[in-house]
């Protein structure tokens, strides 16, 4: 249904000395794979975010969504923010029916859906809070509720849980992977964290910086739904020191 | 123990006290009569200016305070109401727009630098000595905080934010008033209390000058005539007027800006 293609996509940021973000990127999402994205920072995959979710555009290459070039940011493509990005001036509620309100769409249409997604994030509860009264892992779940609410069938998503603590990450984590086994979007998510991104996706691209690209491609091989004990698997280990040494190597 | 509340007014007070017995006292000195009248002349002034009826005897200064502080305070209403109803979109166009940050902003830049003092005379002659003149000068003072303050409100907004209306679907039109407003309506509340306060100069200015009533006009008109006393009392009501307008305008904050106050905390 949806996927996306890149081919020798690069981006050149034109200033005095031009600096190249991404060089010669080719990658491609199937319909509903859950892609990571892996690199330290400054390897260029927050870049790589932007122009698929249309806030940049590609210098040379070529980028298609469902077989179109993206001209502009649109709710085909939901994006999760590292910081989460919620309007404070917003409740939750108002947060979460804000794309469905700004596309004119009746309310009857969306009520439902925007229950079910705040249930499906677990807060139904906290729908008059601001987000100054949330928690981070709760905002990035609200965050995560009101894309789905818009129907996005591609989810990118940059960084979203690097700021919060170790367990909060952990069953965001696995909050994320139930949505997505429910509703099954193609997930494009941007992180530095190895475990991570074994954890899971489908594939990982390993990235490195200055100029940014890609090194490698890595299909993890663990069987789905993902449990925890999956991190401490043989083949979740090995990957991991394999990532490890390829990521010092292109570092050395 | 004494209420903290209690003790911060008091202790707010005895300044002022302390300053009006010492010139009470320094007043009544021989030597100094008629230098200026003491508070207590003053008090009596005012509360004839406010309470007396008026017409009694040649005294223009009975009963006439209320009409003079509603003349002034409607011409600030009327002035400032102008300046929000342009400054604020103005404002928010310019720090929005690049295009029309090009266009209008040097115009405004240069024009920000005059004094609204300085556009007396240029009022004077286009709209005579009439209520307008006086309108036109509070809205000018009212204007330049009022649009360089929502301009910077619009301008500093969060990047991400804008992108995830964007993201959302959003239009040009949205943005601007889902997004960009509420987003500036801090700096704009700075601005509008900044523009208040340059407003009520411009009252007084404009008033001395421009037109035949107000609480500007009836300050001057007593100290021609030598009332001191009253001139004390205009001084006095101009600021509570101002205190009073600008705690209206923090009132109608704290109401727009709960989330902004949750923030701090």
């Amino acid at each position: 249904m949806s996927n996306i293609e890149i081919n020798h996509l690069s981006k050149t940021y034109n200033s005095k000395s031009p600096v190249v973000a991404l060089q010669d990127i080719s990658l491609s999402v199937a319909s509903g794979e859950f892609v990571a994205l892996l690199g330290p920072s400054g390897c260029g995959k927050s870049t790589l975010l932007n122009l698929i979710a249309g806030f940049e555009f590609p210098s040379s290459g070529s980028l298609k969504v469902n077989n179109e070039t993206p001209k502009a940011p649109g709710p085909d493509r939901g994006v999760v923010f590292q910081e989460a990005a919620l309007f404070p001036w917003l409740t939750v509620w108002e947060n979460v029916i804000f794309g469905p309100k700004v596309n004119n769409i009746p309310r009857h249409e969306y009520e439902h859906r925007a229950n079910q997604m705040l249930r499906m994030v677990g807060l139904e509860d906290f729908r008059e809070h601001l987000p100054v009264q949330l928690s981070g892992g709760m905002r990035q779940r609200v965050g995560i509720a009101r894309i789905l609410t818009l129907g996005s069938q591609i989810l990118l998503m940059d960084e979203p849980f690097g700021a919060l603590d170790a367990q909060t990450r952990l069953s965001m984590q696995e909050l994320l992977l139930s949505v997505w086994q429910k509703i099954k979007p193609s997930i494009i998510f941007v992180t530095h964290d190895i475990d991570e991104a074994l954890f899971l996706a489908d594939s990982i691209y390993v990235m490195s910086a200055r100029p940014g690209r890609i090194d490698r491609k890595i299909n993890v091989p663990l069987d789905r739904p993902r449990r925890l004990e999956d991190t401490s698997s043989e083949i979740f280990r090995s990957l991991r020191l394999e990532i490890l040494q390829m990521i010092r190597s292109s570092h050395g | 123990m004494i209420n903290p509340q209690l003790k911060k007014i008091i202790l707010g007070l005895t300044l002022p006290i302390i300053i009006c017995l010492i010139w009470q006292y320094l007043g009544e000195l021989p030597q100094l009569a008629g230098l200026l009248p003491t508070p207590s002349k003053v008090l009596l002034g005012w509360s004839d200016w406010i309470f007396a009826k008026p017409g009694m005897g040649l005294n223009p200064y009975l009963g006439t305070w209320g009409a003079n502080v509603s003349y002034s305070a409607s011409r600030v209403f009327q002035g400032f109401l102008l300046a929000c109803v342009i400054g604020i979109p103005l404002g928010l166009m310019i720090g929005w727009s690049r295009l029309v940050s090009n266009i209008v902003d040097p115009l405004i830049q240069s024009l920000r630098p005059i004094p609204i003092t300085a556009w007396l005379p240029f009022s004077i002659a286009i709209f005579g000595i009439r209520d307008f003149g006086s309108i036109f000068l509070i809205f000018l003072g009212g204007l330049y905080p009022i649009v360089v303050n929502t301009t910077q409100g619009a301008r500093d907004i969060e990047k991400n934010l804008v992108r995830a209306a964007m993201m959302m679907g959003a239009s040009q039109l949205q943005l601007l008033r889902r997004v960009v407003l509420p987003a500036s309506t801090p700096s704009i509340f700075t601005g509008l209390r900044i523009g208040l306060g340059v407003s009520w100069t411009a009252v007084i200015v404009s008033e001395m000058v421009a037109v035949k009533s107000g609480l500007g006009y009836v300050l001057w008109d007593a100290y021609y005539v030598g009332r001191m006393d009253i001139v004390l009392a205009d001084m006095a009501s101009i600021g509570a007027m101002g205190f009073i307008s600008d705690q209206i305008i923090v009132l109608i904050q704290n109401k727009f800006l709960s989330w902004r106050i949750l923030q701090s905390h």
